[in-house]
């Protein structure tokens, strides 16, 4: 190759754009020096940080997701303890509610029977004393009878 | 080069040459090596002092260049070997990067030097055909050592029909990544200076959008590509 492309420069007795010497192995050697100098210094550091990085994003984000599905399961938990709870709290609402339908009846009741039970009296009492006060009214009322009669039959 | 000639200030072809023993080298193509590498590496270095879990400034572009390099070698090499090969084509994705965006941005023109000029490395030849080798190289131990001998079943796969243009394509892989690169970058760089020439003003600087653009492609594909054929050489067929 290399008289081919010194022909193609026939004429040119030094230099020229195909020279070809000893800077083509020199420069593959630094070449391949670079490419170990940049592997130890730039290709394995940026590489382990980046791996390094990249399973710490791994690893958070499967942490995260956990703590996200444990964050969802105490929702649902939360949620279930609340529905209870309100359940709860309108069964005690209605129970109340109940009881005092039924204290209100029963005192009611209770009023009723008295307020009657007095009104009954009452009326027996007032019967009594009518039946008393007629009594003593028809007595009087002979007694002013047969003196009527006396006192008419004595003057004729 | 005569066509040239009147763009003499281009100096294309002319090269800072160093002697190292009885080898020579393009000096000004390791220096602007030299001045990528230390860019990159001062980025790497300044951005991973201090790794933090929320991360910030500096780290998070590296992370982000990671992660896109990342993408790009699970996407074509597979989920089971990506993670050899990353460095390697990040690396290639780096290095080309930040080459032919230093290339195109840092204003080179003002070191003077006393032969050729500074550039993007990938503007020569030579830097392009070392990075497509060891492309090349990659992809046939990245093939042998995951599959072994078994390896060169791919050559007759799906029928032995196939060897001829499967041999041919191990040469033309590195020719056509070598090639591209180097021709996009050289080509930009022309253009830019061409114009910069003849029109100082203005004029050159679509041309130096349009160049930033191809630049970062031609790193994309050949980083691409790259990792294409790795993950070519190491797919396992399924009967």
């Amino acid at each position: 190759m290399t008289s081919w492309l010194l022909l193609a420069e026939a004429g040119v007795p030094e230099g020229g754009l195909f020279d070809l010497d000893a800077t083509l192995p020199l420069m593959a050697v630094q070449v391949v020096l670079l490419t170990f100098i940049l592997n130890s210094l730039f290709f394995r550091p940026v590489g382990r940080a980046v791996e390094e990085r990249e399973s710490f994003i791994s690893i958070s984000r499967a942490d995260a997701k956990q703590k996200l599905a444990q964050a969802e399961r105490l929702e649902a938990d939360l949620r279930e303890q609340l529905k209870e709870a309100r359940q709860q709290s309108q069964r005690l609402i209605l129970e109340a509610e109940q009881e005092m339908d039924r204290l209100y009846r029963e005192a009611l009741a209770i009023a009723t029977a008295d307020a009657n039970a007095s009104r009954e009296q009452a009326r027996r009492e007032i019967d009594s004393q009518r039946d008393q006060a007629m009594a003593s009214l028809n007595k009087y009322a002979d007694k002013l009878g047969d003196l009527i009669v006396t006192r008419l039959l004595a003057a004729s | 080069m005569p066509l040239l000639l009147p763009f003499a200030e281009l100096e294309v072809g002319k090269h800072l040459y160093w002697q190292l023993g009885n080898l020579k080298i393009h000096g000004q193509v390791f220096l602007s090596s030299w001045v990528v590498i230390g860019a990159l590496l001062a980025l790497v270095v300044v951005g991973t002092r201090k790794l933090e879990r929320d991360p910030r400034g500096t780290q998070n572009l590296l992370e982000f260049v990671w992660d896109y390099i990342r993408d790009l070698s699970r996407e074509q090499i597979g989920e089971k070997a990506y993670r050899d090969w990353m460095p390697f084509i990040g690396t290639l994705f780096l290095f080309i990067f930040v080459s032919n965006w230093g290339g195109a941005l840092v204003p080179w023109k003002l070191i003077h030097l006393p032969s050729g000029e500074l550039g993007a490395p990938t503007a020569d030849i030579n830097t392009t055909i070392a990075l497509a080798l060891l492309v090349s190289l990659a992809y046939f131990y990245a093939g042998l050592s995951r599959k072994g001998l078994r390896y060169f079943e791919y050559y007759v796969e799906p029928t032995p029909i196939m060897l001829p243009f499967k041999i041919v394509e191990d040469f033309t892989k590195p020719l056509s990544l070598s090639f591209r690169l180097f021709g996009n970058i050289l080509a930009d760089e022309l253009v830019v200076a061409v114009l910069a020439f003849l029109v100082p003003l203005i004029v050159p600087l679509p041309a130096m959008f349009l160049g930033l653009f191809t630049s970062a492609i031609q790193a994309l594909i050949f980083a691409t590509l790259a990792a294409y054929y790795i993950g070519e050489a190491v797919h396992e067929e399924h009967h």
